[in-house]
């Protein structure tokens, strides 16, 4: 979708900059805000460029770079880390082949370590887009990220 | 045995958190008709009679807030802010609230606003917390349907629109003013205090910022009163407090009890005791701007005040249990990591202040006992130079963990 048409539908008011970053993210599938994301909406609120590329690059949620169509947040605050989320950090890159804050070659997963994400009830956890998976161990890890790929494979 | 006392949580689990009628079945939307029928000044004088102190972390008396806003004049209008990014390392009772009883926070926030005049209000929610908006989304949604927000709710000449923000990944938007620059679409950068949001908050307008437990402690405030609030919990602290525990634990969860709980009943009766059946190395109560307790301390009474006597925290009320074989060396690394990268750079000692702690930390490990314990000094000093000298609560707090462990686990340390 044109990052025109996706700003339009928000209000030209600065407290809809970060609603709308995420819109124009999210409709993107490399999951990122390019260019003429940023341009869009700066020009609906009608604040300088640079001022939308400040906020987009404080904010840990937003990329400026393409990402994989799934984002993997593995938390690693210290209630994960307790738990062992050391180990399912390895896993990940080691399955994926990648170090967190890459992609992997065919655009599907993007690895990013988080900040605590408030499921310290079943930590280790981690976020692939928005579901949530707990208690985790290295098999699960390699279940789920199976089953991504096979789901991936199905739609193709 | 102690067990749960749920006043917050009572739904929670027990009623569709997408059905508004089984919400209004429930009781639900009775306190904001009863507030409604009473003058605005009744409602806020009710709240600061029970007593409620805010629950994201610091305790402050909530009545004494929504005084101060009350009492605000403005040409514009006033807002109602729930802070809702719930970042805490440890914490996840807000999430509770909002995912299973989304329809409680937003009876608060109308009655919360009420109280003190505002018309309009915003729900700041983590960007990571999907669902919490979600179901908070669909409450809104539903609520504007039945008339408990929009113009003239429920025939008054009282009228209160509510929205939801999404955050974007900082926990520094978990300080109040943070989140009112975040909320103005702006950086994440703390504002210097004051002014305090009461007189000028969001657009410079008075605000009533409160985190989602205190603003769903307010319902059963205003229907059941003061004084069967103050029934519960202890005389500074009164009513109940969620614990989120985790770590080490059999059950690790959200349980809430009156306040004023001693840290063993939450552990061993709630929590089902530590995983291994050993006593605990450490707790670390408040989250990662919390303290280090000692086993010693299983006695210690979780309110605001007897905790901070002791040099303790309550914070938002995390609890993490640190298990008998674990080692606190990297725990606190960790920790330090989290302040480092969550450090906005506005202000120096915070920047460079928690790049460097986070640096000394990691001298720890090929360090030599007494070496260990002149690096723990040493940062002692140091994060007490930030607490002096930082702008905001993140630069603040690292002292938090570092002293407490200086305190009781200096040896330990030593020694790992």
């Amino acid at each position: 979708m044109d990052p025109t048409e996706i700003v339009a539908g928000f209000r030209r008011d600065k407290s809809d900059l970060l609603p709308m970053l995420h819109a124009l993210q999210d409709s993107h599938p490399q999951n990122y805000l390019t260019s003429e994301s940023l341009k869009a909406a700066a020009g609906h609120l009608n604040v300088n460029l640079s001022w939308v590329y400040g906020v987009a690059g404080y904010y840990s949620m937003f990329s400026l770079e393409p990402r994989g169509r799934y984002i993997i947040r593995i938390c690693n605050s210290p209630v994960c880390s307790l738990m062992g989320s050391g180990t399912m950090i390895e896993t990940l890159e080691s399955i994926l082949g990648i170090d967190q804050g890459e992609t992997t070659p065919d655009g599907l997963f993007t690895i990013e370590e988080s900040e605590c994400l408030g499921i310290c009830e079943v930590a280790p956890a981690m976020m692939i887009n928005r579901e949530v998976y707990g208690n985790l161990n290295p098999e699960r890890i390699a279940e789920i990220v199976d089953d991504i790929r096979n789901r991936q494979k199905q739609k193709q | 045995m102690i067990s749960e006392n749920r006043i917050i949580l009572k739904n929670a689990g027990h009623i569709n958190p997408a059905s508004i009628d089984d919400y209004i079945a429930a009781g639900g939307y009775g306190a904001l008709a009863k507030a409604i029928r009473e003058k605005p000044e009744m409602v806020v004088e009710e709240i600061a009679d029970s007593g409620l102190r805010g629950r994201g972390g610091a305790g402050f008396p909530t009545g004494i807030k929504k005084k101060a806003a009350a009492g605000a004049t403005t040409a514009g209008i006033k807002y109602v802010v729930c802070n809702a990014d719930e970042g805490e390392p440890g914490t996840f009772k807000d999430r509770e609230i909002m995912e299973n009883d989304p329809h409680l926070l937003v009876e608060g926030m109308v009655i919360a606003a009420y109280g003190i005049g505002a018309g309009k209000g915003f729900i700041y929610v983590r960007g990571e917390y999907y669902r919490s908006i979600e179901m908070l989304q669909k409450a809104i949604n539903q609520a504007k349907e039945k008339n408990f927000l929009g113009n003239e709710i429920l025939g008054s000449r009282f009228s209160f629109d509510l929205e939801i923000m999404p955050g974007a990944g900082s926990y520094l938007c978990g300080e109040e003013l943070t989140l009112l620059e975040s909320l103005e679409g702006k950086r994440g950068y703390p504002r210097i205090k004051p002014p305090f949001p009461a007189e000028k908050g969001l657009w410079g307008e008075p605000t009533l910022v409160n985190n989602v437990e205190t603003l769903a402690s307010l319902p059963s405030i205003i229907s059941h009163g003061a004084g069967w609030y103050r029934s519960r919990g202890t005389e500074k602290t009164p009513g109940t407090k969620i614990f989120t525990i985790s770590g080490d634990v059999k059950k690790p969860g959200c349980y809430e009890t009156d306040a004023g709980v001693k840290l063993r009943d939450l552990i061993d009766d709630l929590a089902g005791g530590t995983a291994d059946g050993k006593p605990w190395k450490a707790v670390l109560l408040g989250g990662a701007a919390g303290t280090f307790v000692p086993h010693g301390w299983s006695d210690a009474t979780m309110c605001y005040d007897e905790l901070r006597e002791r040099g303790a925290t309550l914070g938002s009320g995390a609890v993490i249990v640190v298990g008998s074989r674990r080692k606190l060396i990297p725990f606190i690394q960790n920790i330090l990591k989290f302040f480092r990268h969550e450090s906005c750079g506005k202000c120096v000692p915070c920047r460079i202040g928690t790049s460097y702690l986070h640096a000394q930390s990691l001298l720890l490990d090929k360090a030599g006992a007494e070496e260990r314990k002149a690096i723990l000094n040493d940062m002692l000093d140091n994060s007490r130079q930030m607490a002096k000298s930082s702008l905001c609560p993140l630069g603040q707090s690292p002292i938090l963990p570092v002293e407490s462990l200086h305190r009781h686990f200096m040896e330990t340390v030593a020694v790992e």
